[in-house]
């Protein structure tokens, strides 16, 4: 048992990966020498070898579609996009092509790929550095969306998502990197990769979230603790597929639901939730569900980014919002 | 570093194979120092040198050569000092990040005093010395970098687009302009006040970008009044040009159909006279031309890069001793075209901008979180302004008093 931060988990999920499988590939921007720009490749390149870690050209079309093409040839490519507002030149290939690909194929053609992007803001960082586009990916058939929210799930996900002969958009939440530890069991069983998870039990509201906003959610559900309300959280993991049945049991029991993403709310992966619960919890609810996220503008510059993203007081006001309806 | 196992094929003559010639026979073995093609007017030691098709000054009196020459060596040492200053800046915390320019002043001043009024430049985020060439107060490139703004210049009115953080999309953008000059019939009219030509800046590892390569097409196809002015830093953050290009740079253009040149871009003089000549062919109408200005990034890809981890500090030795101001100081001082009390005038005047830049980067005023809403549209929307209402009634809800009432 060792404790690790997410990108120590990450790192050695990839190293991982790589020991058991000839075939898996790194690639990216800077992902060699320099080991990425948050280290997440660290010492990869070192050990692997420059044919398994490849430092690509800067052109993250040229990234992904040739991630497609080695694909095809029996690899299993793990892409690295440098930051999530970097994604969108290599959008393109991941929608009409890596998403496609098995279908128009009639499933001969498998795409184990695998595109991590770290995502979300909170690093003080300059524009198109603290984006989350998840759901621009989960909207789209063919990919599966999945986002890892703490050091030992980062561990196992990166692993699970490589082992996916269908491709996986992998977000990390990159002001996770470095911050908190856990203790690595790398012996464990790790949970499966498209299921969601009850990460704080309670009864009075069933708070949702992935990513960075479970820790935000977590310390949301501490703290109404201590005003006496008790608060159910549940990382939701994957966002395609989504795997809502603990939290359909969940909201059953507690009668009203928060989902909180740093996403724009505006057809946020929020708006796919609340829907479900309301086909599938609708005479069990007390109150609409309700959504907490980024405003529909732009992200903002960063000295008023902890303003526009939702924290621990913006919850707390759905939270409240919901208890009094 | 491991070797790769990749079989490399040794260079096999292709002459005879219907392939065409070899390419190290085109365009020769690499050449770390920039090769045969690099024109110079400067050298790194400071003195003046001929080139067939580039020349400085010949159309100015030696008194005017001398004080543009002086010009250009103020422009870059205060350059220089805006990028100390916004790094130490940076270090104490008032700055998230700085993308610095040590080491490109030349390439940036040559070119950028080149412009004139009427012709339009888009930046990378580097372009700190084509910005005070356009006029910016460089409190103004602070705004992004101290993440308070998105930069706080009009583009339109300083012919100097936003700073572009999205690899190599400007270039397009450059080119989307040039072809509205032609429309305009801004573009081979003879009359110099009215003549405009377009500027798009990029670095090496921008070549490699899908959108720079369109753009080289759409230039090309509409015969584009745009100068690509790529500074080939040697590097893409930790990635050597080698990983970007396998011939150099500027022969690229030829095969887009426009031509390329090659110019040292640590040689103020040069680089000026090149940008010049190639502004004036797209104001003339005769289309597209790729500037490769070979230079070098002296300081980190930005101030939360670690150089070390991916260079060697030999590399950064060797071009110490091509430093673009240097030579200009040495050229300056050594032919009496400068003196102790012009220097020592300059070097105040850094002191200055300095101080400028120390007070006017905590005054900076600070965003209001609800100033996002209003700008994200021409027309605002109901929904949006909606959500601003509740959020602002949100903040308001913290105003209370803590004695009357919860602050939630
Ligand atoms: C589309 C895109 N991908 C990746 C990045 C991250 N990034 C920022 S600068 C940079 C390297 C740019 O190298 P170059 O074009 O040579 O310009 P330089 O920084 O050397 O001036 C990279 C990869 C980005 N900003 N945009
Ligand atoms: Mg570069």
């Amino acid at each position: 048992m060792t404790k690790v931060t997410l990108a120590k988990g990450l790192n050695a999920g990839l190293r991982k990966a790589m020991e058991d499988d000839p075939k898996v590939l790194v690639m990216g921007e800077d992902v060699g020498k320099l080991g990425g720009v948050f280290r997440i490749t660290d010492g990869l390149q070192k050990d692997f070898g420059e044919d398994r870690v490849i430092d690509s050209p800067l052109a993250e079309s040229g990234i992904i579609g040739t991630a497609v093409g080695m694909a095809m040839r029996g690899y299993r490519p793990v892409c690295e996009i440098q930051f999530d507002g970097f994604v969108y030149p290599a959008y393109d290939q991941i929608v009409s092509q890596v998403a496609k690909i098995h279908f128009r194929s009639k499933g001969r053609v498998k795409m184990p790929v695998v595109i991590r992007i770290p995502f979300g803001g909170g690093i003080g960082a300059v524009e198109h550095h603290s984006e989350s586009p998840e759901a621009q990916f989960a909207h789209t058939p063919g990919l599966k969306v999945v986002a890892c929210s703490n050091p030992v799930d980062g561990y196992w996900m990166i692993q699970q998502a490589i082992a996916c002969d269908d491709p996986v958009i992998f977000l990390e939440p990159k002001r996770q990197y470095h911050a908190d530890k856990a203790d690595l069991d790398t012996s464990a069983e790790p949970q499966p990769l498209f299921t969601s998870r009850v990460v704080r039990a309670g009864s009075d509201l069933t708070l949702l979230a992935y990513g960075p906003m479970v820790k935000t959610c977590l310390a949301s559900a501490e703290a109404a603790a201590g005003e006496g309300k008790s608060i159910e959280v549940v990382d939701l993991r994957t966002l395609s597929p989504l795997d809502l049945g603990p939290v359909y049991a969940s909201v059953r029991k507690t009668g009203r639901a928060v989902v909180a993403h740093e996403a724009h709310v505006n057809l946020g992966m929020g708006a796919e939730v609340a829907a479900r619960i309301t086909e599938q919890c609708f005479y069990s609810l007390e109150s609409p569900v309700l959504r907490v996220g980024g405003f529909d503008t732009p992200y903002p510059p960063s000295r008023i980014e902890e303003q526009w993203l939702p924290d621990l007081d913006r919850v707390l006001d759905a939270v409240d919002r919901s208890l009094a309806y | 570093m491991s070797e790769s196992p990749l079989p490399v094929p040794a260079a096999p003559s292709r002459a005879g194979s219907g392939f065409g010639p070899d390419i190290s026979e085109v365009f020769g073995p690499h050449a770390a120092d920039g090769g045969p093609d690099l024109v110079q007017l400067l050298t790194p030691e400071g003195e003046r040198v001929e080139h067939p098709d580039f020349s400085f000054g010949t159309d100015l009196s030696g008194d005017d050569e001398a004080a543009m020459i002086r010009g250009f060596y103020r422009d870059m040492t205060l350059t220089r000092r805006i990028d100390t200053e916004a790094t130490a800046l940076q270090r104490h915390g008032e700055l998230g990040i700085w993308a610095q320019l040590l080491g490109q002043e030349a390439a940036q001043i040559g070119s950028g005093r080149a412009l004139r009024r009427q012709d339009f430049a888009f930046p990378t985020y580097r372009e700190h010395g084509v910005a005070w060439c356009r006029g910016i107060d460089p409190l103004q490139l602070l705004g992004l970098f101290r993440g308070v703004d998105h930069g706080d210049w009009d583009p339109e009115q300083a012919h100097f687009g936003l700073y572009t953080i999205v690899i190599g999309a400007q270039t397009l953008h450059a080119t989307g302009y040039a072809m509205g000059l032609q429309r305009d019939g801004d573009v081979g009219t003879g009359d110099p006040d009215r003549d405009a030509a377009v500027v798009a800046y990029f670095g090496d590892g921008a070549s490699s970008q899908g959108d720079v390569n369109e753009a080289f097409i759409f230039a090309a196809s509409y015969n584009a009044p745009v100068v690509f002015f790529c500074q080939n830093n040697q590097w893409a953050i930790s990635e050597p040009i080698e990983r970007q290009s396998k011939i150099p740079l500027f022969h690229r253009a030829l095969g887009f159909g426009f031509p390329g040149v090659r110019v040292d871009g640590n040689d103020v003089l040069a680089t000026y006279a090149v940008a010049k000549a190639a502004l004036q062919r797209a104001r003339d109408g005769q289309g597209p031309t790729l500037v490769e200005a070979y230079t070098y990034r002296m300081g980190a890809h930005t101030t939360t890069d670690d150089p070390t981890r991916y260079r060697l500090s030999e590399e950064l030795e060797t071009w110490k001793l091509k430093d673009p101001i240097q030579r200009v100081k040495a050229y300056l001082t050594r032919n009496g075209l400068a003196d102790q009390a012009f220097l020592e005038a300059v070097n105040i005047e850094a002191e200055e901008l300095g101080q400028h830049l120390r007070e006017g980067c905590h005054a900076l005023p600070e965003p209001s979180p609800l100033d996002v809403f209003d700008r994200v549209y021409a027309e605002q929307t109901p929904e949006l302004a909606e959500q601003r209402a509740g959020y602002a009634d949100y903040l308001d809800s913290f105003d209370v008093p803590a004695e009357t009432g919860s602050p939630r």
